[in-house]
């Protein structure tokens, strides 16, 4: 079921009339209220005046994480504190939390942006939600929550954690619709399994699983353990939180962006410079409606492309692909672009191999050499030669193929990987540049 | 008639198949035969060994990756020709050997030699309808 039918099948053109008048105002509004994009501006020699057409978004400055932290907790707000309604923190793994603001309109936006997403991934008004993200700073949980009573659907606000409880809940109060993290969605299905119970006489018909990147691989044994159909939603707080893209359920290919809220570019991380549809590089979010907090070209860090096919669902909106990785794991090997989770899900998609690797670049006779170190676990391990040697080639077909980059595979011992506080070193960059 | 080796995978460094035989000598486990195949990187141990379970499970806890194959072990007349007639029998009957090495020990007076066959049951069949001599696991391994 499609939500808003105005805003998510409006015509390119009117959508994009619609998005220049938004960005205009937000321009002016972030310019005049915030005096670090003032600064930013100044910096760059540009006015909001100067912006004219969609075009001309690529003359303003980037925002990054960092400029978010520096300015902790409520620097980047654009309203005065009394018209903000909610605050969300990011949880900071890496550094110093960012803050985010919303004001009453903020929120509604987001409502209604969760009410699109739910209903994109299958909810209607009578369905039953088991909101299995987490409530609290982090935006899942609420952002879930509000969007399904705009939708009119019953919510379950069950939150993360007491496994056991929520499969009880699962039994006794058939949810039709789950939303969890795509990791704690699969912990889910073990506890239920061995506590006996089979997915197959619940009540589930969809699941909305995101804030984590998932393969195409954990999609299918999803929708297998749980019966139902799985969807992807992105979000992340700095730009309002969970429902800036979704995929829909009749398609499953593809995250339709909200772009009357937000408008997205892809850029090369290197040089900053955008790419067209189709190419794959860093997603940058400018938010054209938020009032507490606007983001002017977020650089999120998010690896994908943008996809402007139609789609079979009806929405003009454009699709992202699931995140492929992180900017900030970016290796360049002879002038390709390589991100650890792609060779991570090319070995995903080899038959018997577990993704415990490394990746290791040296630089030999001034070109870039890449080996990719496996762990042979006991599905790939055979008495002969042959099979494995075998394996080695397919991999490295496969990372040619689907990465463009010469790869020499190596396999190696279990737990030979350096691990550095329980988490495994992926890449080893032995260059000296 | 089958008898079990256990395989382990094994980077091509040095000291890799010391450090195996130092567990299993710690483990007071006899190795009575092995084999290497290797490449550039890698190599695939074979042992047959007098405790299969605790010889595994001993290498598994120190982190290696151990596999169990049914091998034959077969009785060789010490004798000229002796090795040629029986694999005379298998290419006839259409049975590939993988891979085969001598065991240490000798049966009474003829030598024992490990079989890997990619059809075992087929060529267990062929074998003992050509009157080849099979040792059994549990002889093998005391032998
Ligand atoms: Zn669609």
């Amino acid at each position: 079921m499609i939500y808003d039918i105005e805003y998510e099948t409006m015509p390119r053109e009117a959508l994009e009339a619609i998005q220049l008048r938004r960005l205009q105002t937000t321009l002016e509004r972030a310019y005049a209220t915030v005096p670090f994009y003032r600064k930013k501006f100044t910096e760059a020699g540009v006015m909001p005046g100067d912006i004219k057409s969609l075009k001309d978004l690529r003359h303003l400055p980037f925002t990054t994480k960092q400029d978010l932290r520096d300015n902790y907790p409520f620097g980047m707000f654009a309203v005065p504190m009394d018209t903000v309604v909610r605050i969300h923190a990011s949880s900071g793994t890496t550094g110093q939390p960012t803050v985010v603001g919303y004001t009453a309109r903020d929120v509604n936006t987001w409502a209604t942006l969760m009410a699109r997403s739910l209903a994109a991934g299958g909810a209607t008004r009578g369905d039953i939600i088991h909101n299995a993200f987490g409530y609290g700073l982090f935006t899942g949980g609420l952002g879930v929550h509000y969007g399904a009573e705009k939708l009119g659907a019953s919510v379950i606000p069950v939150s993360g954690g007491n496994t056991k409880r929520q499969i009880t809940i699962m039994k006794d109060f058939g949810p039709t619709i789950i939303t969890a993290t795509p990791s704690y969605v699969l912990h889910l299905a073990e506890i239920a399994s061995e506590l006996g119970v089979d997915f197959k006489d619940l009540s589930f018909k969809f699941g909305i699983f995101g804030a984590e990147p998932w393969s195409e691989n954990m999609r299918e044994e999803i929708e297998r353990k749980l019966h139902l159909k799985a969807v992807d939603i992105y979000g992340l707080s700095e730009v309002i939180g969970p429902g800036v893209s979704v995929e829909c359920h009749e398609a499953q290919q593809g995250m339709h962006i909200a772009e009357d809220h937000f408008i997205a570019e892809i850029i090369d991380p290197e040089s900053g410079e955008p790419l067209p549809y189709g190419e794959t590089g860093e997603l940058i979010f400018t938010s054209i409606t938020k009032e507490a907090f606007p983001v002017l070209r977020y650089r999120t860090r998010d690896i994908t492309a943008i996809n402007p096919e139609p789609c079979i669902c009806g929405r003009t909106l454009v699709r992202m692909n699931k995140v492929s990785g992180r900017t900030d794991d970016m290796l360049i090997i002879r002038g390709v672009n390589v991100f650890p989770s792609q060779i991570e899900s090319v070995l995903m998609e080899t038959e018997d191999v577990e993704p415990h690797y490394q990746l290791q670049v040296d630089r030999v006779d001034n070109l870039d050499k890449l080996t990719v170190m496996v762990e042979v676990g006991e599905h790939l391990f055979s008495d002969t030669v042959r099979p494995l040697q075998e394996i080695e080639k397919k991999i490295t077909k496969n990372i040619k193929e689907t990465i463009g980059v010469s790869a020499q595979v190596k396999l190696v011992e279990p737990k030979t990987i350096q691990r550095s506080e329980g988490k495994a070193v992926r890449v080893i960059d032995n260059r000296k540049l | 008639m089958r008898a079990e080796q256990i395989s382990i995978f094994l980077e091509n460094k040095s000291g890799r198949l010391a450090e195996v035989t130092r567990i299993l000598s710690e483990n007071k486990i006899n190795i009575r035969a092995l084999s290497v195949a290797d490449t550039s990187d890698f190599g695939v141990l074979r042992l047959i060994v007098d405790d299969n379970e605790r010889a595994s499970r001993a290498l598994k806890e120190s982190g290696f990756t151990v596999g169990k194959t049914n091998v034959v072990a077969v009785e060789v007349p010490d004798q000229p020709g002796g090795l040629y007639n029986i694999l005379t029998i298998l290419q006839n009957g259409n049975v590939n050997v993988e891979y085969m090495y001598a065991f240490v020990q000798q049966s009474g007076s003829n030598a024992v030699m490990i079989f890997r066959f990619d059809h075992t049951d087929d060529a267990l069949k062929l074998l003992q309808d050509n009157g080849v001599t099979v040792i059994e696991g549990r002889r093998l391994y005391t032998l």
